[in-house]
Parts: C-alpha cells; structure tokens; sequence
C-alpha cells in the first residue's frame, strides 16, 4: 500500500480546494433528475396562448381527465372494497356502490392479525433490500469499471449487460428452478436474495453507467495525481457525486423485487417464507364468497410502501426510469 | 447524453511502473483491475443467468422431470409441442395478446406523453400520478381487475346496466373473446404509464424552437407531428416499444392471477403454458421446450423494433451507438 502515504485526509482536501474553484465545472449529475422538467417550461409557454380556453378544453383537458379516471379508477375500487362492509359489497342495488357511509377496518384488522400478512410483508421487505444491496454494490464496481477503467473489451462487455437486460424471467425460471436446488437453496430467501440480482444489476449498471459518465474526468485525474488509489477515487470522489444516481437505482430495484412474481412463485414452498405477491394470490384466494374485502385490503397494504417511497422520489424514480431507457 | 460521454474521452493514465513486485502491478494494472471491479456482477449473471440460459436449452433436449433427471432425447419435445394444439393455441394467443397490447399502449401512451407535454397546471403532480399504475405490483393490481372483472359484482356490469346498455352481466373472464380482451386491457393499463412517461422525457428534449418555426410557416397540427416530433422521437421509440414487446410477449403475472390460463386455454400464454406444464404438471423438459420457442419470436421482437426504427437515424449518416 504505498500511494496511502497520501492520507485520506489529504486527498479530501485536495479536492475540496478544486471543488471550490470557480473554473472548475461542477458535475450535472445532481441537476439531472431536475433537468427533465425545468429547462423548457418558459419556452413551451410561448405559442400555446394562442389557443383559447374551449378548444383546449375539448381537446386537452377531457381526453386527459378520461385516461386519469381510467388509470385511477381501480385504485379508488380496491381502496373503496377494503373498507367496506361485507354487506354492502355484494348488494350493489340497495347501497350506492361508489361511496360507502360507514367503513370498517375489519378486513385491514383481520390482515393484521389473523393472518401471516405481517411475516409477508416481512420477507417481502427483507428480499428486496437483501437483493438491491446486493445487486447496487456489484453494479456499481461494474459500472466504474467498464466507464473509467475502460479495460481491454469493456465496450463488449457493456453491451453484454445490455443483452442481459432484456432476457426475460418467464424464459429462466424453469432451468433457474434446478439450479436452485442443486445449490440446495430451495425455499430459502436465498434463493429469491440470488436471483433478483440477474434482474437488477443490467438495469442499475446501464443506469450508474450513465451518471459515471457525468462526472467530470479532471476531477478523478486530480485524485490520481494526489495518489490516490482507484478504490479511494470510488468511494471519495465519484460515490458522493453519484448520490442522485444511487438513489434512483436503489428506488427501481426495490420496485421490481417488490413486483417480482414468477421467481417467488417457483422456488418458494412454504407458506411462512412467501412474499405479499405470492402469499396473496395462493393463500387468501378462496370460496369464500365474501373474500373481495379482505383480497383488496390485502393488496392495498401490499402496494402502500412502494406508493409511499415513491411519493417521496418521484423524481428519482421518473430519472431512473427514463435515463436507463436514453442511454 | 451518450454523445457528450463520448467526446470527453479520459487522458490516458499514467503509466504502470514497468518492473517490481508482482501485487503492486496486478493493483495499478488496468485489465487486472476492471477483473476484480466486474467479478460481482459478473458472478451474479454467470451463475444464475447464463448458465440458467443455457442449461434451459439443454433441458427442452431431454425429457427430465422434477426430482429426476432425464436422459437426452434429441427433438421429441419439439416435435411433440409440434403436434400439440394446445401449444400452438398459445402461440396465437401470445402474438394477439403482444400485437394488440403493445399497439394500443403505444397509442395511447404517445397521446398521453403529447397532453402530459402541452401547458398544464399541476403538470409534475400529473405526472406522478400518470406513474402509480406501474409503481403497484402488477399482482395487486391484477386482483383488483379481477375484482372489477368479477362474473356476478362487477362494478362495470352495474354501471353500464345501469345506464341501460345491456341487459345482463357481462362474463368478463368466463367467455373465451371476453377473457382476451379483458386481459388485453388490464396489460394495457399497466403498461400506458411507462410508454407515456418515457416518450414525455423524449419530447422534453425536442426543441421548442422547433415548434415555433413550423407555427410560423404555418404547419398544421398534424404536419408538426409528422415531420417534428415523430422523428425527433423515433430513437426513444425504440428503445421503449422494445422493451414493451418484450414484457407483454414474455407476460406471466396478470395472467396467472386473471385467468390462469382459462377459459379452455383461451388466454393461455407461452410463459403460463410452461408454468403449467414444467413446474405444475413436472415435466421439466417439456416446459424448457416452450420456454425455449419463445427465444426467436423474442430476437425477431428486438430485431424488427431496433432495425426497424433505427434505420432513419442511419439514413441521416448518425452512427448507430
């Protein structure tokens, strides 16, 4: 270890002097995820005035408001479902179907506590995190290294994880079934925390590719020149610019693990070990005639999380989305 | 964005020191040092996806089950899917349920990202609300369409008898017509919000100007469309309906928890036929089997929709990235 002869301490401060140099441009990739609705609004502005009020109203604010109402439409029904009473459920004619007066929280109680929705929710949480962890540190070396270390065939090798994306999990799972148990994973989390990453990692590669690529160079030129080790550059200098991207990669992961259905399905037996996909499907669908309640309210408390980060980064989210797809 | 990436290519390092010990080298070399960076990632889709890939195709090659593992038996899966109806019903049923999902999701999707783009109040409110249908886990929202498809309670039945355009329930899912289209629109409502958002990013990147100067030499509507935006956007097309043909053709989820298959096989897909048949009914092979014939309607997909699209952006002497 002889280039740590530099401190830490010194490459930091070496850096903090550069960063306060006004010449130096500070990298985008923080304003990046602003970037996609800011810039143009002044500009689309300009020639709209000349539209009067009647005709946008006809041809902008009715179509739009019908294609809302249908894509919220079924969450206003599960939501509506899961706080109905039972006897109203299924007696559409005597009490209004679109409004109730009295809800009940007995399906949401009955979830809670006299099922093993609470476990599911558990192992759903616990694989997801597992698997985006996983999945965000190997991406992210990946992701330096075919961007900046730019070894031999690091072009081919980015166009691989490309490929990887787009191999479907409905054409794995049969051969990804006896792998599974050879390596004697079968109904373990494992076996879900090992494969979400084959999902995730082309996706969150492809997408830190693109916010590595925003870094300035000149910034890593100047910690190598200090002594910097390629690691220290990682962790000092290109992660804390990254943070945005970071972000962004771990909200979509977490969303598709949460989403993930046929792996859960396939390699987990048990009902103690099923994500809220899974369990939901295979355990609360029954005869029972009255079942809708508890079904909605099962799937309402499944979907809240998720709705609940994204609404804290809806622009992470939207810039995760749309940048894996420009690059 | 990729572009700009491109031109700042990085000075070159500075030269490892030529001789010494063997470790300090193996740290400052560059290969030796993208090895150890890519060994994670590299693990991950060895072991779970390339050679998952390719014992998938060996497996449709022998007639294993679960909890034995088969012998070599050349094509007679093939031919045996070959002579099957069932197989080649889900074939049909596959490319309806991709062509017609993927197609309307376009549409619709273009149309919204174009309302999304005009001037609006609210307009990043709307826009994240535009998302929350792809945010859901499809299964959860699979079972409230399940809800609103509901044979006897359906809400949609009630209303439209209510304004008195039929007379009797409509069997959503129980009717073999009924059930395709049924299960078409539950894949198109969870797939318009990603089609509108990602081609909104691409419009936002079209420049006004542009616009301003087609007004002012006064282009119609369409004509700006046409000749502006739909060109401007090809590339991002794409990428999107690539990505769009290729999750409705390789769909499982919605279909599992519609229909399962049913009505008589009338919504059985390539996936939830080889669900059925490799984990349910055990015969691993036979499963591989239809797995496996989905790879070249998958190529063919990517193929048609990037060669396809591309070729203007070749045409106008672009290099292809």
């Amino acid at each position: 270890m002889s280039e740590s002869a530099i401190t830490d301490r010194a490459v930091t401060d070496r850096l903090a002097a550069k960063l306060t140099r006004p010449d130096i441009k500070l990298p985008q990739a923080t304003e990046r995820s602003l970037a996609i609705d800011t810039p143009l609004d002044d500009h689309t502005q300009g020639m709209s005035y000349l539209e009067r009020l009647p005709k946008r109203l006809v041809t902008l604010y009715l179509p739009l408001s019908m294609i809302l109402l249908v894509l919220l439409f079924p969450f206003y029904w599960m939501a509506l479902t899961a706080i109905k009473p039972d006897e109203q459920l299924l007696d559409l004619d005597r009490y209004s179907p679109f409004w109730t007066w009295n809800p009940t929280i007995k399906h949401i109680q009955k979830l809670l506590f006299e099922t093993h929705y609470p476990l599911w929710l558990w192992n759903t949480m616990f694989v997801a995190v597992c698997a985006t962890v996983l999945s965000i540190i190997a991406s992210v070396l990946a992701a330096y290294a075919i961007v900046r270390l730019r070894y031999r065939g690091a072009q081919w090798v980015g166009g691989a994880i490309f490929l990887a994306y787009l191999v479907p999990p409905s054409i794995l799972f049969i051969p990804l079934a006896s792998v599974v148990f050879q390596y004697g994973l079968f109904d373990t989390p494992f076996a879900l925390i090992l494969t979400y990453p084959t999902i995730l990692i082309p996706f969150s590669t492809w997408l830190l590719m693109g916010y590595f690529k925003t870094i300035p160079y000149e910034l890593e030129e100047c910690a190598l020149i200090d002594g910097a080790s390629r690691w220290q550059i990682l962790v000092k200098v290109v992660l804390p610019l990254a943070i945005p991207g970071l972000i962004s990669a771990f909200i979509f992961c977490f969303t598709l693990c949460w989403n993930e259905f046929i792996y859960a399905l396939t390699f987990l037996s048990s009902t103690a070990n099923k994500t809220v996909p899974v369990a939901i499907v295979n355990e609360f669908v029954d005869g029972d005639i009255y079942r809708w309640g508890s079904l909605m309210a099962g799937a309402l408390v499944g979907s809240l999380p998720l709705v609940v980060l994204y609404a804290f980064f809806v622009e992470h989210y939207v810039s995760a989305m749309t940048g894996a797809v420009k690059e | 964005m990729t572009d700009v990436a491109l031109g700042t290519t990085p000075a070159p390092l500075p030269a490892p020191p030529p001789d010494g010990p063997l470790w300090p080298r193996l740290k400052v070399n560059r290969n030796w040092l993208g090895f150890w960076f890519m060994l994670p990632a590299a693990a991950f889709l060895i072991l779970f996806l390339a050679y998952p890939l390719g014992l998938g195709v060996w497996l449709s090659f022998t007639d294993t089950r679960i909890g034995r593992s088969g012998a070599f038996i050349g094509l007679e899966n093939y031919e045996w899917l070959w002579d099957d109806t069932v197989f080649w019903l889900s074939v049909f049923n596959t490319l309806l349920y991709t062509i017609v999902a993927s197609a309307v999701k376009f549409a619709i999707g273009l149309y919204l990202a174009l309302l999304l783009n005009e001037n609006l109040p609210f307009k990043a409110m709307l826009r994240a609300i535009v998302l929350i249908p792809f945010i859901v886990p499809t299964v959860l929202s699979a079972i409230a369409f399940w809800w609103l498809f509901d044979s006897q309670f359906s809400i949609i039945s009630w209303s439209l008898r209510q304004l008195g355009l039929i007379s009797g329930n409509i069997n959503f899912l129980g009717d073999v017509w009924n059930a395709r289209w049924s299960v078409i629109f539950a894949n198109i409502w969870r797939g318009v919000p990603f089609v509108a958002i990602t081609l909104l990013a691409g419009l936002q990147t079209v420049s006004p100007s542009l616009y301003e100067a087609a007004i002012i030499d006064g282009a119609s509507r369409w004509q700006i469309f046409r000749r502006i935006t739909y060109p401007m956007l090809t590339p991002i097309i794409a990428v999107v309906m690539t990505f769009s043909v290729l999750f409705t053709f390789t769909d499982f989820q919605l279909i599992w928890v519609l229909t399962r298959g049913g009505p008589v096989n009338a919504t059985q897909l390539m996936a939830t036929l080889s669900y059925q048949r490799a984990i349910l009914g055990g015969q691993l092979g036979e499963g591989a089997a239809i797995a496996t014939a989905m790879i070249p309607f998958l190529l063919a997909a990517i193929l048609i929709s990037w060669f396809g699209l591309q070729r203007r952006k070749w045409q106008q002497g672009e290099n292809n990235e």
